[in-house]
């Protein structure tokens, strides 16, 4: 008698349905312990047409696969196929379930509190102690043991990345001078930037996929511009480039808010799709509204002799969603 | 029948003799037999999960032999045109193939999907059956624990799934799980170069280990975690309603396993199987060839994350823009309230309720018997209104669908919903209390007037047997 399973008391087997003295099970003479119940020679019929009808649908999906090339072959069909022969197995079981087993209502207690094994086990533990004369001891010693072999196995992890050194986020490709290019790297013209809409820029030479690499790139009317004193001249003819990545959680910037009746409507926005954090573009990137907790980073621009855009420096605070040190001063050490 | 060493043969007896004699498991077999499982279809929402979950392993091990987890990037040349000489990682590569030059791959791939949803889905409805019916309480206060690890466990496994696909939809939420987990006070920065190896997109390295994580970790997580989740509730048998003068505290009444419920869990297995094939090839679910390839550099608007994953983008759009600083360093980046302590604080409410409502209502017995939501007003009323929370922050993730739908502006909406996460639950706490009580109070009184019937007939039957009487 297992205990996980409750106690068998002498009528935890009484059932309601069928006759308790009707004939002996498995031929030894012993009395039912499931008692008989009817034949039921339809639903036996029903089962076997379901379970025909299922193997018709396997069959069908195998011979779908084996005669069908793959682009040929309907999707559709093979998961109608399949599913439908595990419906039809469900509804043969149903039926068994329904009408050729018997549904007993049979009862059994609920697990009953075990106090007396409870306490043996305290007390067992207890009395092992019975030659351990400094317990404290021996557990503060365990507990070092402990806790620096839990040291030694989590310090392998560190060798997954870099930790303590956090300068890898810091780092862009941008420097002064470098080209700005296009998405399929054609170097882009000063001329070649219109109002009224945005352009995505990569550095030259770099690694697109970058959380420093993209920038976007708009042209505003210089006389609307009220950016910080330090920046007067990062914006050449009114072309100003920011960081591409959102500040908040880091999706790329992809719509642009430009007023269709600028006397009356906001000035030109950036929004980002997933969170809608939009940015002031003619103020150097505030957050205006949506989650975002720093403006968005804004990259120096000059054109060159022969007319390119190239960047004046590295952006103006860190680029991407914040931690720790994102504010940390200064913002671009070295670079 | 032939008699061989004085025992008759029966076809069923000797193979059960011949593994009892080498196993040593009659008994306890005789008794999982005639475990005993008591009768409502709410019972079931559990067992639809578990069958989900088979499903998913199944189908999983079939798409996991097509998978290639690299990001080297590879140019596509194959039969679906619209892709044809673009340039994409070889994981991504290996799933388009998987999805149309691999006989049963789609089939394979949406089913596997469909089953994750389905499987996140059915925990969720069975969460809050085993909630309104009080069956967290003592003694399955660890079950209940255990049932919320792997919701959340099940949420990351989720998403890392679809992640390893490597397209821009799914690149995007792994895009904003990066800006969330360097939100992560103080030791985000570290923790996220450490798990990705180098800034976003991380090394090529990443994608392998989101793979093992996701094929091998997390599985061997989960199913241990369901493994001892169901041997809890064995132990401790399942809640019962009281539906009849036999159920009681102490004593369970419903079918045994063997024979008569065993065809019907089978049965419920197979209809699970078949809708989740069914929906895997009649219903289209990521066709990941329409997002194309991850760039990091581009997004799309209209993005949403898998349906499970709602509440948390809901929760990332209307926190206000608030980041906690110290002098020049950043205590709490803005995503972290919604990414993090949102979450958190939602684990934290379930996991800690069987404790806190048996200190509030100061009721530390046992209870085996399941309660209809009305005899508990204050559980059920507090559920209405945390789930009407949770639900609110999950539709205002799809606000920009339902400016789309009903054309109230994304700031309307957002100023409406900043309002309503909080009244709507507060007003829904009382009504549904109120409602509560008042079935109950009906249902006393409806008792009592039975009650009252049933003495009415006895006294008339006893005043008519004393007439009928002689002398």
């Amino acid at each position: 008698m297992s205990p996980l399973f409750g106690r068998r008391t002498a009528s935890a087997e009484r059932s309601r349905s069928g006759d308790n003295g009707a004939p002996p099970g498995a031929g030894n003479g012993r009395a039912r312990i499931i008692p008989a119940g009817q034949p039921d020679r339809r639903a036996e019929n029903w089962v076997v047409a379901c379970l025909v009808i299922a193997a018709m649908f396997a069959a069908g999906f195998v011979v779908g696969y084996a005669m069908f090339s793959p682009l040929a072959l309907p999707n559709e069909y093979l998961g109608a196929t399949l599913g439908l022969c595990f419906i039809f197995i469900g509804i043969a079981l149903t039926i068994v379930a329904k009408r050729l087993v018997v549904t007993e209502e049979i009862e059994h207690d609920y697990p009953t509190e075990h106090p007396e094994a409870q306490s043996e086990i305290a007390q067992m533990i207890h009395e092992s102690g019975s030659r351990i004369t400094r317990k404290k001891l021996l557990l503060g010693a365990a507990g070092l043991t402990g806790g620096t072999l839990g040291l030694a196995a989590i310090a392998p992890a560190l060798s997954l990345g870099p930790f303590w050194n956090t300068t890898p986020l810091d780092r862009t490709p941008w420097y002064r001078g470098r080209r700005i290019v296009d998405v399929d790297g054609r170097p882009m013209l000063a001329d070649e930037i219109f109002e009224n809409t945005f352009y995505s820029g990569f550095p030259e030479g770099a690694p697109m996929d970058n959380i420093g690499s993209p920038i976007v790139i708009m042209r505003v009317n210089p006389a609307q511009l009220r950016l910080p004193a330090a920046r007067r001249d990062w914006t050449p003819d009114g072309i100003i480039a920011y960081s591409k990545i959102c500040t908040h959680a880091g999706c790329a910037i992809e719509l642009y808010r430009k007023p269709t009746f600028p006397p009356v409507e906001p000035g030109p926005a950036l929004v980002c799709p997933c969170h809608y954090s939009t940015f002031d573009v003619l103020t150097g990137g505030t957050v205006i509204f949506g989650p975002a907790g720093r403006p968005l980073p804004q990259l120096p621009l000059y054109i060159d002799a022969s007319g390119y855009l190239r960047a004046g420096g590295n952006f103006s605070a860190r680029v991407g969603p914040g931690w720790w040190n994102v504010r940390e001063k200064p913002i671009y050490g070295t670079y | 029948m032939s008699i061989t060493n004085g025992r008759r043969r029966d076809p069923i007896e000797d193979p059960v003799r011949f593994i009892d004699e080498r196993t040593a498991t009659s008994v306890l077999l005789r008794a999982v037999m005639r475990y005993v499982f008591p009768d409502h279809w709410s019972f079931l929402l559990g067992e639809v999960a578990l069958y989900a979950f088979i499903v998913l392993i199944a189908t999983g091990i079939y798409i996991s032999l097509f998978y290639v987890p690299s990001t080297a990037q590879t140019i596509y040349h194959g039969p679906y045109k619209p892709l044809d000489g673009q340039t994409m990682s070889a994981a991504y590569r290996s799933v388009i193939y998987l999805s149309f030059q691999a006989k049963a791959g789609l089939l394979m791939r949406q089913t596997h999907h469909w089953a994750a949803d389905v499987f996140i889905a059915a925990i969720v409805v069975h969460l809050m059956r085993v909630f309104f019916t009080g069956a967290f309480r003592k003694p399955r206060e660890l079950t209940w624990t255990i049932g919320l690890l792997l919701l959340f466990t099940s949420f990351l496994e989720g998403y890392m799934g679809y992640s390893l696909v490597d397209d821009l939809l799914s690149g995007i939420g792994l895009q904003i799980g990066y800006g969330v987990g360097l939100s992560v006070p103080i030791i985000g920065g570290p923790l996220m170069l450490l798990i990705f190896g180098a800034p976003f997109p991380g090394r090529n390295l990443f994608f392998s280990r989101m793979y093992i994580a996701h094929v091998f970790l997390v599985p061997l997580l989960l199913a241990t975690l369901i493994g001892v989740h169901l041997a809890l509730v064995a132990a401790r048998h399942h809640t019962q309603f009281k539906e009849s003068e036999r159920t009681t505290n102490k004593r369970i009444v419903g079918a045994p396993l063997f024979p008569a419920q065993a065809p019907r869990s089978l049965a419920l297995m197979f209809f699970t199987v078949g809708v989740l094939f069914l929906l895997g090839g009649l219903v289209q679910i990521n066709p990941v060839w329409q997002w194309g390839p991850f760039h990091e550099w581009a997004s799309e608007n209209g993005a949403q994350p898998d349906w499970y994953l709602g509440w948390l983008i809901g929760a990332l759009r209307l926190m206000p823009s608030v980041d906690v600083t110290i002098g020049h360093f950043t205590l709490f980046p803005n995503p972290v309230w919604g990414g993090v302590f949102f979450p958190g604080i939602v684990l934290m409410v379930l996991v800690a309720f069987p404790w806190v409502e048996a200190r509030l209502t100061g009721d530390h017995g046992v209870h085996n018997l399941a309660q209809r939501p009305r005899e508990a007003p204050n559980r059920t009323a507090f559920g209405v209104a945390f789930l009407a929370w949770v639900f609110l922050i999950f539709v205002f993730g799809a606000a920009d669908r339902v400016y789309v739908l009903v054309g109230l502006g994304y700031q309307t909406l957002l100023l409406i919903f900043h309002i309503a996460i909080w009244v709507v639950p507060i007003v829904l706490f009382f009504i549904t209390r109120m409602i509560c009580r008042n079935l109950l109070a009906s249902d006393i009184a409806a008792a009592a007037r039975e009650q009252a019937e049933h003495e009415a007939i006895e006294h008339a039957r006893a005043l008519a047997g004393a007439r009928s009487r002689p002398g």
